[in-house]
């Protein structure tokens, strides 16, 4: 009952003040919001990876694989199966078609174990006799069947709902012509129950390893950075919303200090106030969680697409475009808007808590802050930036990388209002003009109002250069690494090996050379990796972008027992140039050099063309790299069109491969660069939301200038400089923060993350947008108190002065 | 006559309906000559001297200081005759939270265009004040914030001052000596004063007294 009377007074508060209501929960569902999306984009992501892992039983079966990533042998198949272990062999590859990639898996039903069984075959009859028997059936998603209906060369169609897009399921003979693998399998799924008595796996198939289910499998893995870096941002506009959070709880703690005392005066304990209080902020956090999530459902929904064509174009994961409801994530969304609402209420929670019942009743400025806790907020801050510097040094790993950012990131925000304080001090002794020196005194008076919006706006701005930079930075390295390595003027990909045959007889003298462009895939290192075949060329002296090599190192790739490596691979592995490295298959070679390889998540070698072909005969030989005059491209493209009737999408000029290339990169940052233009949205509506709750205490400060001679006006231009004037200095500390970030971004977390390390451009150009940006922004937020006070009538004013009228 | 009022009306809207709070008053001030304004609660004691400033402005009637008639200038010129000829000090002080004691009493000079370093350091010895000048205004007891309101108006040296009820937050003994001060002061700088306040016994310390009765001179 109690608590009941208690409430009504409290909430009595926001039946007054509607507006400021609408801001408390409108500043917590867009912090919920950007999270929650986030977090489903993620959700959505992991499922599906773990869909395709779970999509024959990668999950619950132990599987065999070479030790050395190779391809297992068709015999050592049938030695497992004489020795008696119970195995199914699987071929996993990938089918590049027309500009898309099919993830190809053949499986052998017959042996199949029921855990890994995705399709309903029929084993009575059905579909099971032409699934096994040439030209075979080939399963795929409903969408995914739809897109290869128009490919000739595949075998029948059949949709399956139970399977990824992209991926598409067959027998295991028609994946090896497919893939044109013959006699090879990638790994052998062991079924649970197997016979008592078995040959020793070590006397039958030394070369082989068991290994134990896993859930995720590669994809997870590889993806992992990915999905850090977007919960990275989702967080920082979370911790941006929580200002405006810790603002409206702070500024209507503090408007209600007198009720909180009159009700302690009346007999309420500081446990029933403070539980009250509590139960107030639940039912808010509660109310704010579920709009929140909706619109984080909104947010989810419009990113995803872009998210899916990045996994699909870095990693070739497949994710749905659509986003499912997934009650784990509104808990979540829910779990997280109360964390952070009780979060950014704790201190006021704590004041009131300890609220003493006879304190004087002077009028304690909303968030002042005595100088003595501002020492301390400047401690903290210079102690995050020491814990950044510190953990940049000597750290290592992504969590740590991320800690850096974040570290870099809040201590700066805490140092932001001390740093403000002291140059409103430096300019003080400066001016010599009273309303000058009034100007920068009362601005720094409102520092500790204001801190909480300049620190967010700090953290937008920082985010928004740090990540600029970083984008702008990759994209000027991407293209000048894109002009070194796509020398070739033409790509030209042939269907089958005879088609192959008579094009390069066909080309003989027509190009300056025929490149070919073959590659194995398998295990580099521990990790899915690729070792692809390069002909011994001037090209790739002259062209290919090395980061460190030995002396003649392309002759000695040429003599087949060297290789190069991507730069991924050698930070990966810790690998260096005169080092040796085991291939797929046990082939040692020595490491020649390092070259740049931006946008590959995996590690990669190129060997001697030759030797490839050497060490693995079966070798998929169709594609190839042409280089002639660039003028002649579109004649050869007509010709070899007309005379051997290769069709159009088998042959990209390198223009287009350029632009294929880019477009995937721009798509990489878009869901980064929305965040954060969401963010820098999240900081403008803080500033909103300070500078119209500030503007209602403003009047005690303007009255007695208004008093002393100043016009009205001349205040609305003075609050409309002193605005612009924090924005703009907010803006100035932002942009070593920004740049410092954008080392982090490129010297830490690319390489921890992706593992390669990009040189660092800066951009003026798009910090004076910004800071333009930055200013409008300030303007608008200030427009609705400026047109207040212009309206002010002197009555108002007067207000402050008259005890009686 | 440095300030005179001429049939002045002055009304509010309330939730009740209209409010008279001047009907139709005059008076009159000469230069170097102090002037207490007594009456009860709502008898438009605060109104008139907000007029007196150009803080508001009469709905009928006419207020002239120096000759000039404060309804008839914009607001900029109302700006102007408030940094210029008139000093305000108010119950509540109204000091500049952020500035300086020493900035704060320099502030009306120096907006006016005539700060006077010597006058200034004169004020603040003869108000208590010279080792608080580096103090803020929140650090400093009512009365020494009463003295530095005095001190920033007279230190502008205005031809008006216009107090109301500057001792009204003080207690009587700590308001008896700021009075004081401030009287003795005004009559050195020979201005004119024109002080609203409720108590009886300070009023007779002024040159002459007016009862203001529902808003009008009983």
């Amino acid at each position: 009952m109690t608590l009941t009377v208690a409430l009504s007074a409290l909430l009595s508060h926001w039946r007054r003040r509607p507006a400021q209501l609408a801001l408390l929960i409108l500043g917590l569902s867009l912090a919920t919001a950007l999270w929650s999306g986030v977090q489903a984009i993620n959700a959505e992501a992991r499922a599906s990876y773990d869909r395709a892992a779970a999509l024959l039983g990668q999950d619950r079966l132990a599987q065999l694989a070479r030790r050395d990533g190779g391809a297992i042998a068709q015999t050592d198949f049938v030695a497992l199966s004489r020795a008696g272990w119970l195995v199914s062999p699987v071929l996993e590859g990938t089918l590049r078609l027309e500009g898309s990639r099919l993830r190809l898996l053949g499986i052998e039903p017959l042996s199949l174990p029921a855990q890994a069984e995705t399709l309903d075959l029929g084993r009575g009859g059905g579909d099971l006799l032409p699934f096994i028997t040439p030209p075979g059936l080939l399963y795929a998603a409903p969408e995914t069947v739809k897109a290869l209906a128009a490919v000739p060369g595949l075998p029948p169609l059949r949709a399956s709902p139970n399977l990824l897009p992209g991926t598409a399921l067959t027998d295991i003979g028609t994946a090896q012509r497919l893939l044109g693998r013959p006699g090879e399998i990638s790994r052998l799924l062991v079924l649970p129950e197997q016979p008592m008595g078995r040959a020793n796996l070590e006397n039958v198939a030394p070369d082989l390893a068991l290994k134990a289910p896993e859930a995720g499998g590669d994809l997870s893995r590889l993806t992992d950075s990915f999905h850090l870096n977007l919960t990275a941002f989702g967080f920082l506009a979370f911790a941006v919303g929580l200002f405006i959070v810790y603002s409206a709880i702070g500024l209507a703690f503090e408007q209600r200090r007198v009720t909180f005392r009159t009700l302690r005066a009346l007999g309420l304990s500081a446990r029933a106030l403070t539980a009250a209080l509590l139960l107030e902020l639940i039912v808010f956090a509660l109310a704010a969680g579920l709009i929140g999530v909706a619109l984080g459902y909104l947010v989810g929904a419009a990113l995803l697409p872009g998210v899916s064509a990045t996994l699909e174009g870095l990693y070739g994961a497949s994710v749905p475009g659509t986003l499912s409801l997934r009650p784990q994530w509104w808990v979540s969304g829910l779990a997280i808007a109360l964390i952070g609402t009780l979060a950014a209420a704790m201190q006021s929670l704590w004041r009131v808590w300890h609220l003493p019942l006879l304190a004087p009743g002077s009028p304690r400025a909303w968030a002042r802050a005595s100088e003595h806790a501002l020492i301390g907020q400047a401690a903290a801050g210079l102690g995050l930036l020491i814990l950044s510097i510190g953990l940049g040094l000597w750290g290592s790993g992504l969590i740590a990388g991320f800690t850096v950012l974040g570290a870099l990131l809040f201590g700066a925000a805490l140092l932001l209002p001390v740093l403000l304080a002291l140059v409103l001090a430096g300019l003080q002794r400066l001016v010599r003009r009273p309303v000058a020196e009034w100007f920068l005194a009362d601005s720094r008076q409102q520092l500790p109002g204001l801190s909480l919006a300049l620190m967010a706006l700090l953290l937008a701005l920082s985010a928004n250069i740090g990540v600029g930079t970083m984008v702008s930075s990759f994209r000027l390295t991407f293209t000048g690494w894109l002009d070194q390595r796509l020398a070739s003027e033409l790509y030209v990909t042939a269907r089958n090996p005879a088609e192959a045959e008579r094009l390069t007889t066909f080309l003989q003298g027509k190009v300056d050379a025929i490149l070919p462009i073959w590659h194995i895939e398998g295990s580099l290192e521990g990790a899915p990796g690729a070792v692809y075949g390069a002909a011994d060329h001037a090209t790739y002296r002259d062209h290919w972008p090395l980061l460190a090599a030995l002396p003649d190192s392309w002759d000695r790739v040429a003599t087949g027992r060297a290789a190069m490596i991507n730069e991924q691979l050698a930070r990966r592995a810790r690998l260096k140039p005169g080092g040796s490295l085991t291939l797929p298959g046990g082939w040692q070679v020595e490491i020649a050099g390092i070259y740049s390889d931006y946008g590959n998540p995996e590690g990669q070698a190129i060997v001697n063309s030759g030797a490839l072909v050497a060490h693995y005969p079966t070798v998929e030989r169709l594609r190839f790299g042409l280089r002639l005059a660039p003028g002649g491209v579109p004649a050869l493209m007509a010709e070899i069109a007309d005379q051997l009737k290769l069709p159009a999408d088998n042959m990209v000029d390198q223009a287009t491969i350029k632009r294929r290339s880019l477009d995937v990169f721009e798509q990489t940052f878009t869901v980064t660069a929305a965040l954060n233009v969401l963010t820098l949205g999240v900081a403008g509506l803080a500033m909103v939301a300070s500078l119209t709750t500030l503007s209602a205490m403003r009047l005690p400060q303007l009255a007695p200038v208004w008093a002393m001679g100043l016009t009205r006006r001349r205040l609305v231009r003075l609050e409309l400089a002193r605005t612009l004037m924090l924005a703009a200095l907010t803006f100035l500390a932002a942009l070593p923060v920004g740049l410092a970030l954008a080392y982090v971004l490129l010297a830490i977390i690319n390489v921890e993350a992706f593992g390669w390390r990009l040189p660092m451009h800066i951009f003026p150009a798009d910090w004076l947008r910004l800071g333009l940006l930055a200013l409008l922004a300030a303007l608008l937020s200030a427009l609705i108190p400026l047109r207040r006070l212009a309206r002010l009538a002197p009555a108002d004013l007067l207000k402050v002065f008259a005890h009686e009228r | 006559m440095l300030l005179t009022f001429t049939d002045v009306f002055k009304r509010y809207q309330t939730a009740e309906g209209p409010l008279t709070v001047l009907d139709g008053l005059s008076l009159s001030l000469d230069g170097g000559e102090t002037l207490a304004l007594t009456g009860e609660s709502g008898s438009g004691k605060s109104t008139l001297l907000h007029l007196a400033a150009g803080l508001d402005q009469a709905d009928a009637g006419a207020v002239r200081i120096d000759g000039v008639e404060i309804g008839a200038l914009k607001d900029t010129g109302r700006a102007a005759m408030r940094r210029e000829v008139v000093g305000l000090i108010f119950q509540q002080f109204n000091l500049i939270p952020s500035l300086t004691v020493g900035a704060n009493l320099a502030f009306h000079a120096r907006l006016a265009g005539r700060h006077d370093a010597a006058w200034q350091a004169d004020l603040a010895a003869r108000l208590g004040l010279e080792n608080l000048l580096n103090r803020y205004p929140e650090q400093l007891s009512g009365g020494q914030q009463q003295r530095v309101a005095i001190g920033r108006t007279l230190g502008a040296r205005p031809k008006l001052v216009l107090a109301d009820e500057p001792t009204g937050n003080l207690d009587e003994a700590t308001g008896d000596g700021v009075i004081a001060l401030m009287l003795n002061l005004v009559r050195e700088t020979g201005a004119a004063l024109l002080m609203v306040t409720h108590s009886q016994r300070l009023a007779e310390r002024l040159d002459r007294r007016i009862h203001l009765t529902g808003g009008r001179i009983l």
